[in-house]
C-alpha cells in the first residue's frame, strides 16, 4: 500500500489550497492588530527622527495628552457600539468645565451670599451634569426618535451655548480655591502625579478598566452589542432597547464631563471654548480602534489604542517640527486608512468563514 | 404552437444549494403561462434567470429559437422581456409619473425632463389599467394595491414581448384583480407572452392557458390548463408523501395555555388582524395556514407584544395579559421564533453562544458579572439538545447553515422557558433534511408539554404536522380543520375565502 492510496482525494468543490487559507489567516491577524502595529511603527519612526521622542518624560507627557481624548473616546465608543453617534461630547466637556469653574471660582449664588463646595462635591456635580445632558441626548433619540446625528448635533450647540451663558463668555481664571472656602486641591486630578505617573493617566486606566468590564463581562454590555448588531433581534429577545440607548448616552456624557474636568484642572482655568471639536478626535479614536460606525462591533481596548495613535502621532509631528497644516492632513489620512483596512478585514473574515464553513 | 421563450436544461446553484435542477421550460406566444409551486420550488429563480438578474449555472436560454445571453436586467428589457417582481421596486418619495419613467425619462431638447409628456403617457397607461389617478400623486401615499398597478404600468410603457409577473395579485383587491386580468387578456390578444406566477388556484384557473408545476427545484408537470383540475395541481405541487418527511405530534393535550379573544390590529386601509380568537393547549401543535399578507405574522407579532393590539384580550396560562411589551409577554410564557431570522432573529456580529444566550443573559451572573463557565455550559447544553451543528460556540452565527441558524433562534426562545412557542414559518428557506429535523423538534416539544403555534405557507407541512389547522385570509380566521378532516383543497379555498369563521 502506497501512501497515495491512503489520502482521500479532495472533492471537486473544495476550497482553494490550504496555503491560501493560512495566508489569509495571517493577513487577518495583521489586520486585527493593525492599531497596535501602527502605534509601534509610529514610535519607531519618530524615535529614529528625534532622540527626544522615546524618553520617559516625553512618553509620560504624551500619555497625559492621550488620557483626555481616550476618556472621551471610551464614552463615545459605548454610543457607537449601539449604532448611534455622539457629537456633543466636546460641548458637554466644555459645559461641565464651566460649571465646575464657576462653583470653584465664585461659588453657588443663593441670593444671601455664595456657597462653596469641596472639590470632591464639585467634581461629582460636574460629572452629574454631563450625565444629565447625555440623558437628554438619549431621550431625544429614543422618546422623540430624533436621529442620533441630529440630536447630538443639536445638543452640541445647546451645551456650548449654555457654557458661554454661564459666564457671559468670560473665563473663570483661578480655580485653586482658598482654605477658608474649603475648596482647595482641584489641581490634583489634572496636574499632580501619583507614583511618578500623572493622576489623569491613572483615571484613564480606571475608566478604561471599568469600561472593559462593563462591555465584556456584564449582561448590559452584551445588550449594547446586541442593540448595535441587530436592533430588531434585540427587541425580540426582550431587551429594553430604549433603556440601553439612554444608558450609553448617559455614560458618554459622564465620560465627557470627566474629560472636561481633567482638561480644566490641567489648564487651571475654565473658559467656555474648552474642548471645542474634541468630539471629532474622540470619534476618530474609536474608529481607528476598529469600532464599526454601523454598531455591534468594537472594543474598548481598541479605542484606547486608537487614542494613543492619534495622540502619539500629533505630538510626534509637533516634536519633529511638521506644520500644523500637515498635521491635519496626516491625521485625516490615517483615519481613512484605518477604515479602509477595517473593510479589508471584514471582507477577508467573511470569505474565510465561507471557506471553512 | 409557437415557443417564444425556452429555458433548456437550466440549473442554478447558490453555494452548495441547488435551487434549479435541469429545468426545461417553454412559454408560448400569446398565451398566459402559469407557474405554480411551493416556496423555494424554484419558480422565482427561473424567472430571475429569464429576466437577466441571475445567471444560470448551466443550460441555455432560447428567445424565438435563438440562444441568448441575458447578463443584466437591461439586456432582458432590450429584448422585450419585462418583469413585475413580487416585492415592489418603486420609489415612494416620487410621483406616479416619475416612478413610471424612472431611469428613462422623456427628454426635451435632449437634456431636460419633459414633464408634460411624462404625465400624458402616464395618464394613458393608468387609463388602460382603469385607474383614475393624478400622475403627480406620491407613490408612497397610494394603497399597496394601486402601487402594484403602478409597477405593472411601468412595464406596460415599454414594448414588451414577454411579461413575467411574480405573484402580482397578492396585494390586490378583487376589483383590482379583475382589472389586471382584463389587461392580461388585452396583452394576450396583442400576442404578448405572459408568464404568471401565482399561489391562488381559483384565480389563475380563470386566466391561464398553460400550467407548469415546480417542486424542489425541478419542473414536475406541464399541461394545458383545460386538461387539469385543482386537485391534480395540488397533488403535483405537494408530490411526495408528506408523512414520510414530517413527524406528527401524538401527545395528549392538556390545559389551555394560550387563549386569544377578538384580537384586532388596525392597518392603514383594513385591519391587519381582524377579530381573531383562538386557543392553544399544552401538548398541541396548531398550524396557521394562509397566503402572503393574510395577517399571520402580524398576529404573532401582536401576541408577542411587538405591535399594539387595537382590541381583544390575550391570556397565557389562564392569566389575562394587560401589558403588551415583549418583556411582559416573555415573562408570561410566550416566545416567538420570527419568520425572517436574518432580520429579526440573529445578531450577525455576535457568536453562536451570545446569540443563544441573548434573551436570558441576565440570569447568568454572579455579583453583576457574567459567569463565563455557566454561559458556555448553558449554551453547549442547548446545542446538544437541539443537535445544532456548529464549528464552535465562539464562531460567528452567520457561518452556520440556514437550518442551524433557525435552531439557534429556537434555542434562545426555549431558554426563556416559555409555555407556548410561536413559530413563524419555521422551515422557510431551509433544506429538506433540516425541515424534517425542525418538524421532529416541534413534535418533541409538544410531548414535553409546550403549546406550539406555527405559521406555514406549505400545504404538505401544515397538513402533516398540525393537530389543528387555522386558516387566515385578509386578517380574519376563515376556517378551522382538525388533522382528520383537513385537505389541501379545503385549505386552498379557505385561504382565498372572504367568509369569516364563526
Amino acid at each position: 500500500m502506497t501512501d497515495t492510496e491512503v489520502r482521500t482525494p479532495a472533492p471537486a468543490s473544495a476550497p482553494p489550497a490550504k496555503g491560501n487559507v493560512a495566508l489569509a489567516k495571517a493577513a487577518l491577524w495583521l489586520l486585527r492588530g493593525r492599531t497596535l502595529i501602527v502605534l509601534v511603527v509610529l514610535v519607531v519612526i519618530f524615535s529614529a527622527i528625534s532622540s527626544e521622542y522615546l524618553t520617559q518624560s516625553n512618553l509620560i507627557l504624551m500619555t497625559k495628552h492621550v488620557a483626555i481624548n481616550a476618556i472621551l473616546a471610551i464614552g463615545v465608543t459605548f454610543v457607537i457600539l449601539t449604532g448611534g453617534i455622539d457629537l456633543s461630547v466636546g460641548s458637554i466637556a466644555g459645559l461641565s468645565s464651566m460649571i465646575v469653574g464657576g462653583l470653584l471660582f465664585s461659588g453657588l449664588d443663593v441670593g444671601t451670599g455664595h456657597i462653596f463646595f469641596s472639590v470632591a462635591v464639585v467634581i461629582v456635580i460636574g460629572i452629574i451634569v454631563g450625565a444629565l445632558v447625555g440623558g437628554l441626548n438619549g431621550l431625544l433619540v429614543t422618546r422623540f426618535k430624533v436621529a442620533p446625528f441630529i440630536a447630538t448635533l443639536g445638543i452640541l450647540y445647546v451645551a456650548r451655548g449654555a457654557a458661554q451663558l454661564l459666564s457671559d463668555g468670560g473665563t473663570f481664571p483661578d480655580l485653586s480655591g482658598t482654605p477658608e472656602r474649603g475648596n482647595e486641591g482641584f489641581r490634583f486630578i489634572g496636574v499632580d502625579s501619583l507614583l511618578g505617573i500623572p493622576v489623569a493617566v491613572w483615571i484613564m486606566v480606571l475608566v478604561a478598566a471599568a469600561a472593559i468590564v462593563v462591555t465584556t463581562r456584564t449582561p448590559f454590555g452584551r445588550r449594547i452589542f446586541a442593540v448595535g448588531g441587530n436592533e430588531r433581534a434585540a427587541v425580540l429577545s426582550g431587551i429594553r432597547v430604549n433603556r440601553v440607548k439612554i444608558a450609553v448616552y448617559v455614560i458618554s456624557g459622564a465620560c465627557a464631563a470627566l474629560a472636561g474636568l481633567l482638561l480644566t484642572s490641567e489648564l487651571g482655568a475654565a473658559y467656555p471654548d474648552t474642548a471645542t471639536t474634541y468630539e471629532l478626535n474622540a470619534i476618530a479614536a474609536a474608529v481607528l480602534g476598529g469600532t464599526a460606525l454601523a454598531g455591534g462591533r468594537g472594543t474598548i481596548i481598541g479605542t484606547v489604542m486608537g487614542a494613543f495613535v492619534i495622540g502619539f502621532l500629533s505630538d510626534g509631528l509637533v516634536l519633529v517640527g511638521v506644520s500644523t497644516f500637515w498635521q491635519s492632513v496626516v491625521k485625516g489620512a490615517v483615519i481613512i486608512f484605518a477604515v479602509v483596512t477595517e473593510q479589508a478585514q471584514q471582507r477577508l473574515q467573511s470569505s474565510l468563514n465561507k471557506r471553512t464553513a | 404552437m409557437n415557443e417564444v421563450v425556452q429555458a433548456k436544461n437550466v440549473s442554478k446553484s447558490y453555494g452548495g444549494v441547488r435551487a434549479l435542477k435541469d429545468v426545461t421550460f417553454t412559454a408560448y406566444r400569446g398565451k398566459v403561462n402559469v407557474l405554480v409551486g411551493e416556496n423555494g420550488a424554484g419558480k422565482s429563480t427561473l424567472m430571475k434567470i429569464l429576466s437577466g438578474s441571475e445567471q444560470p449555472t448551466s443550460g441555455e436560454i432560447l428567445l424565438e429559437g435563438e440562444p441568448v445571453t441575458l447578463s443584466t436586467p437591461r439586456d432582458a428589457q432590450q429584448r422585450g422581456i419585462g418583469i413585475i417582481h413580487q416585492e415592489l421596486s418603486l420609489f415612494p418619495n416620487m410621483t406616479v409619473a416619475q416612478n413610471m419613467f424612472a431611469g428613462r425619462e422623456p427628454r426635451r431638447k435632449g437634456r431636460f425632463v419633459d414633464d408634460r409628456e411624462q404625465r400624458r403617457r402616464t395618464r394613458e397607461v393608468l387609463n388602460r389599467l382603469g385607474q383614475d389617478l393624478d400622475p403627480d400623486t406620491l407613490v408612497g401615499d397610494l394603497p399597496i394595491g394601486q402601487q402594484q398597478l403602478v409597477e405593472i404600468g411601468r412595464v406596460l410603457l415599454e414594448h414588451v414581448r414577454v411579461l413575467i409577473m411574480d405573484e402580482p395579485t397578492s396585494a390586490l383587491s378583487n376589483h383590482e384583480v379583475d382589472v389586471l386580468f382584463r389587461v392580461m387578456g388585452d396583452l394576450r390578444a396583442e400576442d404578448v407572452t405572459v408568464i404568471y406566477i401565482s399561489h391562488k388556484l381559483d384565480e389563475f384557473r380563470r386566466i391561464g392557458d398553460f400550467v407548469t408545476v415546480f417542486r424542489d427545484g425541478g419542473l414536475v408537470a406541464h399541461e394545458p390548463m383545460s386538461e387539469t383540475d385543482t386537485a391534480w395541481i395540488v397533488r403535483q405541487m405537494v408530490g411526495r408523501d408528506p408523512d414520510s418527511l414530517y413527524v406528527r405530534n401524538t401527545s395528549a393535550t392538556g390545559d389551555v395555555l394560550l387563549d386569544v379573544r377578538g384580537l384586532t390590529v388596525l392597518g392603514p386601509t383594513r385591519p391587519l388582524v381582524d377579530d381573531v380568537s383562538l386557543s392553544v393547549r399544552a401538548g398541541e401543535v396548531v398550524g396557521v395556514y394562509g397566503l402572503m399578507g393574510a395577517g399571520r405574522t402580524e398576529l404573532v407579532e401582536c401576541l408577542m407584544g411587538m405591535r399594539p393590539a387595537d382590541a381583544g384580550q390575550v391570556s397565557v396560562r389562564g392569566r389575562v395579559e394587560t401589558r403588551a411589551t415583549v418583556q411582559a409577554r416573555m415573562d408570561a410564557g410566550l416566545a416567538l421564533v420570527p419568520e425572517d431570522r436574518q432580520r429579526d432573529g440573529l445578531v450577525p456580529t455576535m457568536s453562536v453562544r451570545d446569540n443563544i444566550l441573548l434573551a436570558t443573559i441576565g440570569d447568568l451572573t454572579r455579583g453583576g458579572l457574567l459567569r463565563g463557565g455557566r454561559e458556555q455550559s448553558t449554551a453547549a447544553a442547548k446545542v446538544a439538545e437541539l443537535a445544532i451543528k456548529i464549528p464552535g460556540l465562539a464562531g460567528l452565527v452567520t457561518s452556520l447553515s440556514g437550518g442551524n441558524q433557525q435552531k439557534v433562534v429556537l434555542a434562545r426562545a426555549l431558554l426563556t422557558e416559555p409555555a407556548v412557542l410561536l413559530l413563524d414559518e419555521p422551515t422557510r428557506g431551509i433544506d429538506v433534511g433540516a425541515k424534517a429535523q425542525i418538524a421532529k423538534l416541534m413534535a418533541e416539544l409538544a410531548a414535553q408539554g409546550y403549546g406550539v403555534l406555527f405559521i406555514s405557507s406549505e400545504l404538505a407541512e401544515v397538513i402533516a404536522m398540525a393537530d389543528r389547522v387555522l386558516v387566515m385570509a385578509r386578517g380574519r380566521l376563515t376556517a378551522e380543520f382538525t388533522a382528520a378532516d383537513v385537505t389541501e383543497e379545503a385549505l386552498v379555498s379557505a385561504s382565498a375565502s372572504e367568509k369569516v369563521l364563526e
